[in-house]
């Protein structure tokens, strides 16, 4: 008779049929790029992979992060871009003209203040797209990161930038 | 307007190449795997960047079409690129222990390389 097993959904019909509308939303728009066109059929069809990948994979994202100022991630976006320009001319220019023995490759650590997983994937990925540095590495308990340097003199101010421009911004993003 | 659009995709596509050009020529000069890793990583990005952008330009310009499916092959390159990286130096470090004895060691344990975690993964809350 009962159904105290089951703890009454109490999502409205739209969250429980669009539980992530942004993943609808770019998923959709990727379906749009892909077919490079518009027609309405294709829009349905985006339309219906945005409704359905979502409700499918549901179970693998349980705790989704949660962007808590878009206005600063479309900031970060612009500026990883940014450095990620600045960093080809840096290499290319490492690459033709620096005398190999005075390159200071070295390995360096990073302890993480980032908490989120998906923040620390950005991190990590960030550091790898952009000046010289290659990320390698998390540690065991995820409490840090090991990145490689094409070319620190000073391994400490190398760890301080990244943390500056980067994580220090990551952490206002993802809350 | 049409030789403005010449010259614009054309620059593109030499800028491009020549990173393309440089980010290979980058893994023969380097010395060792992990400063090669860099090159690909790196130089490659706006090599086909500068690619995909003349493609857009010339679409826009000669065929009076917007096309941005272009967008989609860097984004999937953003997403990529990192990953392969990684891979690529945890490989290396599985096949070369003794770099791993030279590491800089993080506070509490080893890299995840070198450690099975043990029991609850999450990082702290």
């Amino acid at each position: 008779m009962t159904t105290h097993h089951h703890p009454p959904d109490e999502r409205t019909l739209f969250e429980r049929w669009v539980p992530h509308p942004l993943l609808t939303a770019t998923l959709t728009v990727i379906w749009m790029l892909l077919a490079n066109s518009f027609s309405v059929g294709g829009l349905l069809v985006g339309l219906v992979l945005g409704l359905s990948i979502p409700r499918i994979t549901a179970s693998f994202w349980p705790d989704r992060p949660h962007i808590q100022n878009y206005g600063k991630a479309f900031a970060y976006v612009l500026l990883v871009i940014y450095d990620i320009i600045v960093a080809n001319v840096q290499v290319a220019r490492i690459i033709l003209f620096r005398p190999l023995k005075s390159l200071n490759t070295c390995w360096v650590c990073i302890p993480l203040d980032l908490t989120n997983p998906e923040a620390i994937t950005v991190f990590a990925g960030t550091i790898t797209m952009t000046p010289g540095t290659v990320s390698c590495d998390l540690s065991a308990d995820g409490h840090a990161l090991l990145v490689h340097c094409l070319d620190a003199p000073d391994r400490e101010a190398a760890v301080r930038d990244m943390k500056a421009r980067y994580e220090s911004r990551l952490k206002e993003i993802f809350p | 307007m049409e030789t403005f659009g010449e010259i614009i995709v054309s620059a593109l596509i030499v800028i491009g190449a020549t990173f393309a050009l440089i980010g290979s020529y980058g893994m023969l000069r380097l010395p060792e795997v992990m400063a090669r890793l860099h090159a690909p990583t790196k130089a490659s990005t706006l090599g086909i960047g500068g690619a995909l952008l003349a493609s857009m330009l010339y679409f826009l310009f000669f065929e009076n079409t917007l096309s941005i499916h272009e967008l989609l092959i860097s984004l999937f390159l953003f997403l990529t690129a990192p990953i392969t990286a990684l891979f690529m130096a945890k490989a290396y470090l599985h096949i070369h222990p003794e770099v791993g004895e030279q590491l800089p060691k993080p506070e509490s344990c080893d890299w995840s390389t070198y450690e099975t975690p043990s029991g609850n993964v999450r990082p702290r809350t």
